[in-house]
């Protein structure tokens, strides 16, 4: 399994490698933001983890988007008629595309003096971990919505709606605390919600939840879609070729 | 026995793409699958392949029953498919490092296992080209080396030289005939050329899901009595029902051509000529083709379409 998952992954990195203008832009964008947003509200700290969330969850979602060609090409058809353990296809796709995600997000740790946040180097090291996590749930959703979708302009449609909310109810635009009590209900059942949490607590802010909570979360949603993303794949009529 | 398919069934919705199928095959052997687009042959080569499980019936190779044990069935067959399965942006030999990983071959035998494969179809020297910058008939022999690392007992092809110029079409067929010298490979693949079918120990000829004719070429070629003579007529109609009163021979009117079957064609000429007098436009003869077997067999079909 491990065999299979590593040589998926390596393609994966391989190919970024050679498709660099692929990404470039989706660091930019949340940099962009976070500048223009905090230099508005004269708090370069407030949205410093909602803009790292906000280029981790695009970036590991749309590196999914290879997911549609590998199907409409044939790639996938030629993995799946090979004995390689379906688990470990899902393992090599996602592990490979969250590594991608995960390296682009870390533009953003340069801009830490900027924000004025001081983590030290375990909350460095904290955030990185947290990162990988976080990049991990978001390319699983990426690669489930990806398996289905007919194309990659309904996988843009499709994500943008899910993404967009899934942020902005994560506590990146405004504090837990100070909402509406629904408001409150849709954040708590948002996973970001608590990546968010663990960003802010590991960069030396305050989190809403506490770190045992926020990770069982994240682990127990991580766990739940890679499970579907299994059976899924193991269904495995849906490959053309 | 190498593959067994018992009376397989496989529907989409409504359309039923494959109607209780069976066919068997034996090492060494090389099976053509012949049959107009739609006729159950790419759904029949998906149930082969283990990308679908067969919804009625058993499909079992090498033993191996291929819903149950798919991952037995998968490390002993290579599958070609139509499209192309090796990624552009990676190299000939990444590709086929990748391909052997998910195999479960690694270290120092996956990389001897891979030059081998790639001297054996010529492309060693190419090995470390981008997938996109091949030509064609390249891309296709790497395909092959792809279903070949892992030395697979039955090889699956799936109208495996669209898009191939007819040099390299007999380059592919080369290959796959020496396979099956060297290796005893059992081959099924499916053509919609009759030039290929030409190669095959035996055919299958499918239609609407249902096999509708089985033998060597010879044989099949045999099912039509001596010689087909083709003649067109002003209204072809008028002239197939005026003939088919007259002589007692097998005739259709397949394309607005009429088609007879003769086994003496040269003394039949004449007499075709003669019975629709100021009639005829254009009359020949030729030995018996696959083509026209195939024509034989599906006219049927193709009639009540265009109806």
């Amino acid at each position: 399994m491990m065999l299979s998952a590593a040589a998926l992954a390596h393609r994966e990195l391989l190919k970024f490698w050679r498709d660099k203008a692929r990404v470039a832009g989706f660091a930019a964008a949340p940099l962009l933001f976070w500048l223009v947003v905090s230099a508005g509200f004269n708090d370069f700290a407030r949205f410093y983890s909602g803009s790292i969330a906000l280029a981790l969850m695009f970036s590991a979602v749309f590196s999914n988007m290879t997911l549609i060609d590998d199907r409409k090409e044939g790639f996938l058809a030629g993995v799946l008629v090979t004995p390689a353990p379906r688990a470990g296809i899902v393992l090599g796709k996602v592990v490979g595309a969250a590594a991608l995600a995960w390296l682009q997000s870390l533009v953003f740790l340069l801009f830490l003096p900027l924000a004025g946040l001081k983590p030290g180097f375990f909350g460095v090291l904290a955030c990185l971990g947290i990162l990988a996590v976080i990049a991990l749930l978001f390319t699983l959703v990426g690669f489930l919505c990806a398996w289905r979708m007919p194309s990659t302009q309904a996988f843009h449609g499709v994500v943008n709606m899910l993404l967009m909310p899934m942020w902005m109810l994560s506590g990146s635009l405004f504090r837990f605390g100070e909402a509406h009590p629904w408001m409150k209900t849709a954040m708590a059942l948002n996973p970001m919600t608590y990546g968010i949490s663990l960003l802010n607590e590991s960069l030396g802010m305050e989190g809403v939840f506490s770190t045992l909570l926020s990770l069982s979360v994240l682990a127990v949603w991580t766990t739940g879609l890679f499970g579907i993303a299994l059976f899924w794949v193991g269904r495995s009529d849906h490959a053309t070729a | 026995m190498l593959l067994a398919v018992e009376n397989v069934s496989h529907r989409y919705g409504d359309l039923i793409a494959l109607n209780s199928f069976s066919m068997h095959m034996n090492r060494r052997e090389i099976v053509g699958l012949l049959g107009p687009n739609g006729s159950g042959k790419s759904t029949l080569l998906r149930l082969l392949s283990t990308i679908s499980k067969p919804q009625c019936g058993k499909v079992e190779v090498c033993g191996f029953d291929a819903a149950k044990h798919p991952q037995a069935v998968r490390a002993r067959i290579g599958v070609v498919f139509q499209t192309q399965t090796l990624d552009k942006l990676l190299t000939i030999e990444e590709n086929l490092l990748a391909c052997g990983a998910f195999h479960g071959l690694s270290g120092r035998g996956l990389i001897d296992r891979v030059r081998q494969v790639m001297g054996q179809l010529g492309i060693a020297e190419r090995r470390h080209e981008l997938c996109k910058s091949l030509s064609g008939g390249l891309q296709r022999r790497a395909e092959i080396a792809r279903a070949l690392l892992h030395e697979p007992q039955m090889l699956i092809l799936d109208e495996p030289t669209t898009g191939l110029d007819p040099v390299a079409r007999d380059d592919f067929w080369l290959a796959i005939e020496g396979l099956r010298e060297r290796r005893s490979t059992a081959i099924v693949v499916s053509t919609h050329l009759f030039e290929e079918a030409e190669k095959c120990d035996s055919l299958i000829l499918l239609s609407s899901g249902v096999r509708v004719a089985e033998g060597t070429p010879e044989e099949l070629k045999a099912t039509i009595g001596g010689q087909v003579v083709e003649l067109r007529a002003r209204d072809p109609q008028a002239a197939l029902e005026s003939l088919q009163s007259q002589f007692d021979a097998q005739m259709r009117l397949i394309d607005g051509v009429i088609w007879v079957e003769a086994e003496q064609a040269h003394r039949m000429i004449p007499r075709l000529v003669d019975a629709l007098p100021g009639e005829v436009l254009s009359i020949g003869f030729h030995q018996p083709t696959l083509g026209d077997v195939f024509r034989k067999m599906t006219s049927r079909e193709r009639a009540a379409v265009s109806v």
